[in-house]
């Protein structure tokens, strides 16, 4: 019989080498960034650089002030959003499954995840800057990215304490544990995996954010180290939006060799947080 | 004495998850009493009409719509790149991709998600505008075409793993009856998977577009800051977002006018991707229902 | 509610569930003496587990159910509004289907029990953990990897991991729901072995699919079906001339 050609086939076939362009699209898009921030940032890393203040020369300044402002900001938001999401998610998990204020809690948490950075950055000027008078401070820069990330936090919170199979919480409670003892003992260490890179991902996503600490009033050109959380600040990003904004050759560099900084911190956390939740994954096979 | 205890711990709970609720209260007040004092002064009708966006300039004009129409000119661009680079993305990684390939491939796709902002606006501005110079020359070094591209590149991951993970949870068995009467993949998915995982990739859809109307950084580093009302993508537009940027840094007075209207931006962003995550929440309910 | 010693240790009056609009136990009467093995037999889907988590109120948490009737132990009422659920649960253990221990140490799964009632006292807790454990035979095997994972034991070794955890909380009365059904038959007939030996300390309600097994291990059996007790006695009565016909169908295999 001879072999007709088989237009169906074909196409199959081609859909499948267009998926494979469009997969290797997108990494190939992502390698000609990093390789072009590699090249033109590099040569900027250097020890000063890490160890200068802020300048009006290019070549004079350095992100000392906003690496440390960028690390203030991940422990202080790290430090109201967790205990607060965690709390959230067990709450609504654990004891809210039925009640009509925890479904409604539910949809306002979804809606929440899906408002624009800037708006967060609107409240906090209107509440934290100028209600609460805590002004351009660390605090409230990290307040503003806590209530940004807490909407990410409950969701992984309650997806991790989802896996934890029911037979473990009845185990407990045939023994007479309560509910909160079952959940402090059982339920947390089991979904501690899965907590942990949730949290991860939610703190690298505040310390890549910068378009409501710009609302309220974060980009300035401060050169005193910050000591306490009352302390004007600085961060990563906002200072490589600066200096973006420089015409000058030399801010542009200065811009790049941040990023390669910015980025190096996302992906270890990233990293981090994938490197958790496979072990994870492969742990809880109870 | 010990139930006490017990709730005690549910209540401190219970407060907790408030915050959210008292977070959406808050944006809403915020956004409403400010710029209701905006709208004492401008009427609604010029801003939903008036085609220009001058508020800092002498002869002032609060028209909305330059705004809206450099937001929606970005996210269109980007959809049109994230849209069909996603589905494939997403249809290949799950019907043809070996399952090595798909489990490497995935994390790293999600890394574009993961990516400060503020690092694609720099791409925006330094990398995909000079080389699409060379092919456009009289395009402007701040434009709408550059960032909506790259914001489409940004939001793959979201609608490759969304729309992956619907066509994943289409049940077996009607994959099987399509290969069953000797359909080939391509058939498979577009005949019977697609359709079927519709809702779930419509709800990939609408987060990616409301993701891209909120974003921020790369419009304001590389689209310029010139409201204007176009459909022209190489030239420099302004997006609301941008626009709440521009005046942030700068000095503006807090209380007058200028002021304000960052909050009546602000209102109008808010009530189009609310409106986008509530269809979206909506469809997703849905679609839980009919599987579980 | 004053105490008849022909209400037995465990007394159950007119008991009626209701998960939403669905009638699961019907009118079930029954009195459990001290110190004996009593198996519930019936066909699956009859009610035995629910009428089990009764007994220690593992349904509190479940939406829609609703009981009426009272369950009396030692003459008390377990649902009264002044009972404490966790107490009731340290008196009235249970033993699962499947064997799930805690993602933690052996020792850890042994005195979890002890822990969440505050006590610390490093020695005494050595001494439960040595003492159930050679209840259930498990001494030996484990003594010298207490503190590695619960996890890396075999199925029947983490039942019995799970029997020497419920012990250790020194319950009068301990569930058992199909305790012995995903095991393999050796581990099986080590667990039949010890609700023997258990017996003497313990009184014991097991459910179980295979007759075999019940005739064995308990002294008393009821049978459920659809809802409904419709028999129960001594297990040579029931398993040799039982009153009813639908008991007599369900025993010989001719439904089930
Ligand atoms: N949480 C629940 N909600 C609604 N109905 C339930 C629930 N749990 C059980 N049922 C129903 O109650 C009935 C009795 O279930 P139960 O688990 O007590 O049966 P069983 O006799 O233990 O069966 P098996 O021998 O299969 O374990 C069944 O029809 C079941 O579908
Ligand atoms: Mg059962």
């Amino acid at each position: 019989m001879k072999q007709k050609f088989d237009i169906n086939r074909f196409k199959d076939n081609a859909f499948k080498y267009f998926g494979i362009a469009c997969t290797l699209f997108g990494l190939a898009v992502l390698s000609v960034f990093l390789i072009n921030i590699l090249i033109e940032g590099l040569g900027r890393l250097n020890w000063q650089f890490f160890t200068s203040l802020p300048s009006r020369k290019p070549e004079k300044a350095g992100i000392l002030i906003c690496l440390l402002g960028s690390i203030w900001i991940m422990f202080l938001t790290a430090l109201i959003a967790v205990p607060l999401g965690v709390a959230s998610g067990i709450f609504l998990e654990e004891y809210g499954k039925k009640n009509k204020f925890a479904s409604f809690i539910e949809i306002n948490i979804s809606n929440l995840a899906g408002v624009p950075s800037i708006i967060y950055g609107l409240l906090a000027l209107e509440i934290f800057v100028r209600i609460l008078g805590l002004g351009k401070s660390l605090l409230a820069g990290s307040l503003t990215l806590s209530l940004l990330i807490l909407p990410i936090i409950i969701v992984s919170t309650r997806e991790a304490i989802k896996a934890v199979p029911k037979s473990i919480r009845e185990a407990s409670y045939a023994l007479g544990a309560t509910r909160w003892q079952t959940i402090w003992f059982q339920v947390l260490p089991a979904a501690s995996g899965g907590l942990l890179t949730g949290v991860i991902l939610a703190i690298s996503r505040a310390v890549g954010e910068s378009a409501p600490l710009i609302v309220i009033g974060a980009l300035l050109y401060i050169t005193t180290i910050p000591t306490s959380p009352m302390d004007d600040f600085a961060v990563m990003p906002i200072q490589i939006f600066n200096w973006l904004s420089r015409p000058q050759k030399g801010f542009i560099e200065n811009a790049t060799a941040a990023i390669i900084v910015l980025l190096l911190i996302t992906f270890m956390m990233n990293g981090l947080a994938i490197y958790l939740r496979n072990r994870w994954q492969k742990k809880i096979k109870w | 004495m010990v139930n006490k205890k017990e709730k005690i711990i549910e209540s401190i709970l219970m407060l907790c998850a408030t915050v959210s609720v008292l977070t959406t209260i808050g944006i809403l007040w915020v956004l409403i009493s400010e710029s209701s004092s905006f709208f004492s002064k401008v009427s609604i009708k010029d801003f939903l009409t008036d085609t220009q966006w001058t508020p800092l300039f002498a002869e002032k004009h609060f028209g909305i719509l330059p705004l809206i129409s450099g937001t929606l000119l970005t996210t269109f661009i980007a959809i049109l790149i994230a849209l069909p680079t996603g589905l494939s993305i997403a249809i290949y990684l799950n019907e043809y991709a070996p399952k090595r390939f798909r489990k490497i491939v995935k994390p790293l796709l999600e890394v574009l998600a993961a990516i400060p902002t503020v690092v694609y606006g720099y791409f925006a501005l330094m990398v995909v505008t000079p080389f699409l110079q060379k092919f456009i020359p009289d395009m402007a070094g701040f434009n709408a075409l550059s960032p909506g591209i790259v914001m489409g590149i940004m939001i793959i991951p979201i609608i490759s793993s969304l729309s992956e993970d619907a066509l994943y949870s289409v049940p077996k068995a009607l994959r099987e009856a399509s290969y069953g009467m000797g359909a080939t993949r391509l058939q498979t998915s577009f005949k019977v998977l697609v359709p079927a995982a519709t809702s779930g990739i419509t709800v990939s859809i609408i987060l990616a577009i409301s993701r891209a109307i909120g974003e921020t950084m790369i419009v304001a580093i590389a689209a310029g800051q010139q409201p204007r009302l176009t459909l022209n993508p190489l030239v420099p537009i302004e997006t609301i977002t941008t626009y709440i940027v521009q005046v942030s840094l700068g000095d503006v007075v807090q209380g007058s006018l200028e002021y304000q209207t960052i909050f009546a931006a602000g209102i109008a962003l808010f009530v189009l991707t609310f409106i986008l995550n509530n269809i979206s929440y909506f469809i997703k309910k849905k679609f839980q229902e009919k599987y579980e | 509610m004053v105490k008849d010693n022909n209400m037995g240790k465990l007394h159950a009056e007119k008991v009626n569930v209701y998960y939403g609009d669905h009638h699961i136990i019907k009118d079930v009467n029954l009195s459990i003496q001290e110190n004996t093995v009593t198996a519930f037999i019936g066909p699956s889907g009859c009610g035995k587990s629910t009428f089990l988590r009764l007994l220690n109120r593992m349904n509190d948490y479940i939406e829609n159910f609703r009981k009426t009737g009272d369950i009396l132990i030692d003459g008390n009422d377990i649902y009264d509004k002044k009972v404490r659920v966790e107490e009731l649960r340290k008196r009235v253990g249970m033993v699962f289907q499947k064997p799930n221990p805690f993602p933690k140490t052996i020792y850890e799964n042994v005195v979890y029990g002890l822990r969440i009632q505050g006590i610390k006292d490093k020695s005494k807790l050595d001494k439960v953990v040595e003492d159930s454990l050679k209840q259930v035979a498990l001494w030996n095997e484990v003594k010298d990897k207490l503190h590695q994972s619960a996890l890396a034991l075999s199925g029947g070794q983490q039942q019995r991991l799970c029997i020497a955890r419920t012990i250790a909380v020194e319950p009068t009365i301990i569930l058992m729901d199909e305790p012995a059904s995903a095991l393999d038959p050796i581990s099986s007939a080590k667990i039949e072995d010890l609700i023997s030996e258990l017996k003497e300390k313990f009184t014991i309600i097991i459910v179980t699919h295979n007759m075999q097994q019940a005739s064995r291990v308990s002294d008393k059996t009821a049978f459920f079906y659809l809802g409904e007790l419709v028999e129960y006695g001594a297990t040579d009565q029931i398993f040799t001339k039982p009153v009813k016909e639908l008991t007599q169908n369900y025993i010989t295999g001719r439904f089930g």
